[in-house]
């Protein structure tokens, strides 16, 4: 029955460590921010799709709640840190 | 499970999966923070959008899609208020948004400025 959901899974998988380049290389503070939330993100669909897989989707969904709005929160914190770190140059 | 709704739901899945494409790309090739964040705020959410509601489709009327659709609404908030704080974080910081080499200040009364 999941057939469909394998593939897609796989697509997902790759397509999250895309954003992982821009967390490496990423010039500024900003970038590597950046990167870390797409990649949480799109975290949130895949715990929805390997829900699907499993069968036990009313689980997986309450988890990808769970982190979609942790990782709100943390972009929230994170730009309100550097909100009061003064203009530096 | 018509199949209709199969193929609705798997079409869905699929276009969301390649607006996340779209939005993974645009991160990496976009020249600067502030372009990037268009990528990684609007692209992504339409693609998060999409293969949820993919998601519920294929689920039909059951508990499970109606926290699917609220998983929707809530990252369809969620996403572009967390970019938009980072941005403004990031112009507060004193990073300065990239512009193109002939449109500065004089470049902006020519017609269009940027490239």
């Amino acid at each position: 029955m999941g057939n469909p959901f394998i593939v897609i899974g796989a697509l997902l998988a790759a397509i999250i460590v895309i954003p992982f380049y821009r967390v490496v290389k990423g010039p500024t503070v900003f970038d590597r921010l950046l990167g870390a939330a797409a990649i949480g993100t799109k975290t949130v669909v895949l715990i929805c799709i390997v829900g699907f897989l499993f069968q036990r989707i009313e689980m997986f969904v309450d988890i990808a709640l769970t982190y979609a709005v942790l990782n709100f929160v943390g972009s929230i914190a994170i730009a309100k840190y550097f909100d009061h770190q003064g203009v530096k140059e | 499970m018509s199949d209709l709704q199969y193929g609705v739901s798997i079409a869905m899945v699929a276009a969301g999966t390649f607006f996340m494409l779209v939005g993974s790309i645009g991160i990496i090739r976009l020249p600067d923070f502030f372009s990037r964040t268009h990528a990684a705020g609007k692209s992504d959410t339409l693609g998060i959008m999409l293969v949820l509601g993919g998601l519920a489709m294929y689920e039909g009327f059951t508990v499970n899609s109606a926290k699917l659709l609220i998983a929707i609404v809530l990252v369809a908030l969620a996403n572009p208020v967390g970019m938009h704080a980072l941005a403004k974080a990031a112009l507060r910081y004193g990073l300065k948004p990239w512009m193109p080499e002939g449109s500065g200040d004089n470049g902006a009364k020519q017609k269009g400025g940027g490239q």
